[in-house]
């Protein structure tokens, strides 16, 4: 076992609450965790926190931005009911079917515990069983008298899942928010590596905001940033019963590198090479178009970036129980801290040069 | 905090180990005499000779799950103890076995779903319990066929003075009786704690049989749901509406003089309390009552949301006033305010 030295930082970024829109808890606990690295820390207007740690290049420096979003899925109240019920709407992609019997968390005047509801099946029928409710149909149950739920909520509030993080066998840990705070935790990881490197390249490290609901954080982050290479971090499907091979990633046998028009063939073929040299294991993620990662938004920023998109496999994708290998994170950090001190300016001159 | 230990602890029907030896280790200092029967149910009684022999009955026991085979893969197939809905299983973590083990019951990711899978619920069948298992032999080291697992879900109070929680059916019974158990009556009183009850009133039978009691009352946790949408009629009791009172259920239809007393009781100590107004469901009462001659008696239920479901909600009012109810009862049968 390799070691895990922001293991602890990943249970702590996990335990805190942030969906679109409403980073700053997450936010405030990522600047923490990246203050051990450089003391040049920015947040910029949509929110993203932005951190560089200079390489021994100077001011020619080339510069790469390692880029995962630290927004989590989460609903929206949209009405309250007779009895106090909340109703609710999706901010990022929810099952609805995931949510039935889910505690969460309603973040309102006072911080909220709430459950979702559940028929008793002494009196669901046959036939209602065989439904799944849609999430209009879903409400929230906060335990409290209709009165006093008017006075603390309103409509707008956001809402989050409550789950403890679950340790199981071969260092996997499962819970809310893997996707995308176990990328902060490879951001993490990287920039310790890198201490025991030289690397020329300045490293620029971005906590994204507003991923879930269409990588809007990602687009000024990268205007900001204007990188010569830009990598997002984010998760991918891990196999289970019933999903398509080329979407079936192992976990535990390292990250996912991708690889498709999104991805710039020289930061496909270099990420690929030095796995490949360092002997880190990877596996090969296909995609047919804009990858649905913070890459897509990278690609296009001002007159283009050269862009990367890696990250590890998970298990259970937005519900409270995703699942990942802490392994798989340690070896992602590895890989892009090989990665970072193999670039040098020349490789950033080719990168337009087709 | 009582509920806490109770709830916290597993014990799926047959499998009641831990739960039992919780409640032995909470009443020893209390009661007289304590014993467990072939099936597992344990039961605490009382000196006392003279006047009607009460039966107070709670089931230790809570619905689960079972594993039941390993995949190759190392995910884990398994099959409720119980009546679980399987929809409530989706998104949940699980504890298995005595090691407690976390387990999860993921779901296919959203992103790789068909519009139309969204709107049909997924069966037991369709569901797996993942430990983390790189493949069926890693997973065999540490889960074997058979073993049982429960919700994985903290005892913690919220909202106004109300508790979340798996299994306050009938962990809250369980405490009403141990809190009882902790008073001195002058009637022969004996509490038990029985096993089986999710899967058929199993032990209740034996232990309605072997006690042969004069008057029995089941404690229990009962469906409530008052939410938004549900129609009056079909709510079955209302969350700090005080402890409910069984008129009729699947298997009782309650003796209208004892339940008459019983509401008298309450009236009388300013107790709210009110009647149970669905037909489905059951509790030990049903079992007992029809063991040897018959056995008057009745049911006094704590309220639960969402029950046989992860997370639970009870008002911690409706549970205090069952213990009040419940010793305002016993007290006045032994004062002879009930003749059989």
């Amino acid at each position: 076992m390799e070691r895990e030295n922001h293991k602890e930082t990943l249970l702590h970024l996990l335990s805190g609450h942030g969906g679109p829109g409403f980073e700053e808890a997450v936010a405030s606990k990522v600047r923490t965790a990246f203050s051990e690295y450089t003391s040049e820390i920015r947040t910029d207007t949509l929110g993203n926190v932005i951190a560089t740690v200079h390489g021994f290049g100077g001011k020619s420096a080339p510069s790469i931005m390692l880029s995962a979003h630290m927004d989590e899925i989460a609903l929206v109240v949209t009405k309250i009911e007779a009895g106090g019920f909340l109703r609710v709407a999706q901010s990022g992609g929810f099952d609805p079917r995931t949510l039935v019997g889910q505690e969460v968390v309603v973040h309102s005047r006072e911080t909220l515990r709430g459950v979702i509801g559940s028929k008793p099946p002494h009196l669901t029928s046959p036939e209602e069983r065989k439904k799944a409710a849609p999430l209009e149909d879903l409400y929230i149950d906060v335990a409290m008298a209709e009165e006093r739920v008017r006075s603390l909520v309103r409509v707008g509030d956001r809402v989050t899942l409550h789950r403890e993080t679950m340790e199981l066998l071969n260092h996997r840990v499962s819970g809310k928010a893997l996707d995308n705070r176990t990328s902060i935790a490879i951001i993490l990881e990287t920039l310790k590596y890198l201490q025991g490197l030289k690397h020329q390249a300045d490293v620029i490290a971005v906590a994204s905001v507003q991923e879930e609901v269409g990588m809007r954080g990602a687009a000024t982050a990268a205007y900001g940033v204007n990188p010569d290479i830009a990598i997002a971090i984010d998760v991918t499907f891990a196999d289970m019963p019933g999903q398509d091979p080329d979407e079936s990633f192992k976990l535990g046998a390292g990250p996912a590198v991708s690889f498709g028009p999104n991805i710039h063939p020289k930061v496909f073929r270099g990420l690929r090479d030095t796995a490949d040299k360092n002997g880190i294991p990877y596996q090969l993620e296909l995609s047919q178009g804009p990858t649905g990662t913070d890459g897509a938004a990278f690609q296009i920023a001002r007159r283009g970036l050269a862009t990367g998109v890696i990250g590890i496999a998970i298990r259970y994708m937005h519900c409270s129980v995703e699942t990942g290998s802490y392994d798989d994170i340690v070896s992602c950090g590895r890989l892009l801290a090989h990665y970072i001190a193999s670039i040098t300016t020349e490789d950033v001159e080719g990168l337009s040069c087709y | 905090m009582l509920l806490k230990t109770l709830t916290e602890a597993m014990g799926p029907s047959g499998f009641e180990d831990e739960i039992r030896n919780l409640i032995r280790e909470e009443v020893s200092p209390h009661v007289a005499k304590m014993y467990t029967d072939v099936l597992g149910s344990l039961y605490c009684e009382n000196t006392v000779q003279t006047g009607p022999r009460i039966m107070l009955d709670a089931h230790m026991d809570e619905v689960g799950l079972m594993i039941v085979h390993i995949e190759e893969n190392g995910l884990l197939r398994f099959k409720p103890i119980g009546g679980i809905d399987p929809r409530v299983l989706v998104s949940k973590p699980v504890q298995i076995g005595t090691e407690k083990r976390f387990g999860v019951i993921g779901a296919k990711p959203i992103h790789l779903q068909s519009p139309d899978e969204r709107t049909k619920p997924l069966g037991i069948n369709q569901l797996y319990i993942d430990i983390g298992a790189k493949d069926k032999k890693d997973a065999e080291q540490v889960v074997k066929l058979g073993d049982v697992c429960v919700f994985a879900t903290r005892y913690e109070e919220l909202g106004d003075n109300c508790a979340k929680a798996k299994s306050f059916d009938d962990r809250v019974g369980c405490a009403i009786l141990i809190e009882t158990l902790k008073k001195q009556f002058q009637v022969p009183l004996v509490g038990a704690f029985t096993v089986q009850e999710e899967v058929g009133l199993r032990g209740a039978t034996a232990a309605g049989y072997r006690v042969q009691p004069d008057i029995a009352i089941a404690l229990e946790g009962t469906v409530c749901f008052d939410v938004v949408g549900a129609p009056s009629h079909g709510q079955s009791t209302v969350l700090g509406g005080g402890p409910a009172l069984t008129v009729q259920d699947s298997q009782t239809i309650a003796d209208r003089a004892f339940l008459e007393f019983m509401i008298s009781v309450a009236e009388k100590h300013n107790i709210p309390y009110q009647l149970r107004r669905v037909k489905g469901g059951s509790n030990d009462f049903g079992a007992i009552h029809k063991t040897r001659d018959g056995v008057i008696g009745g049911g006094i239920s704590v309220p639960v949301r969402y029950i046989h479901a992860p997370a639970q909600i009870i008002s911690l009012e409706d549970y205090q006033n069952a213990i009040l109810l419940t010793e305002a009862i016993v007290r006045a049968i032994s004062e002879g305010g009930f003749t059989i």
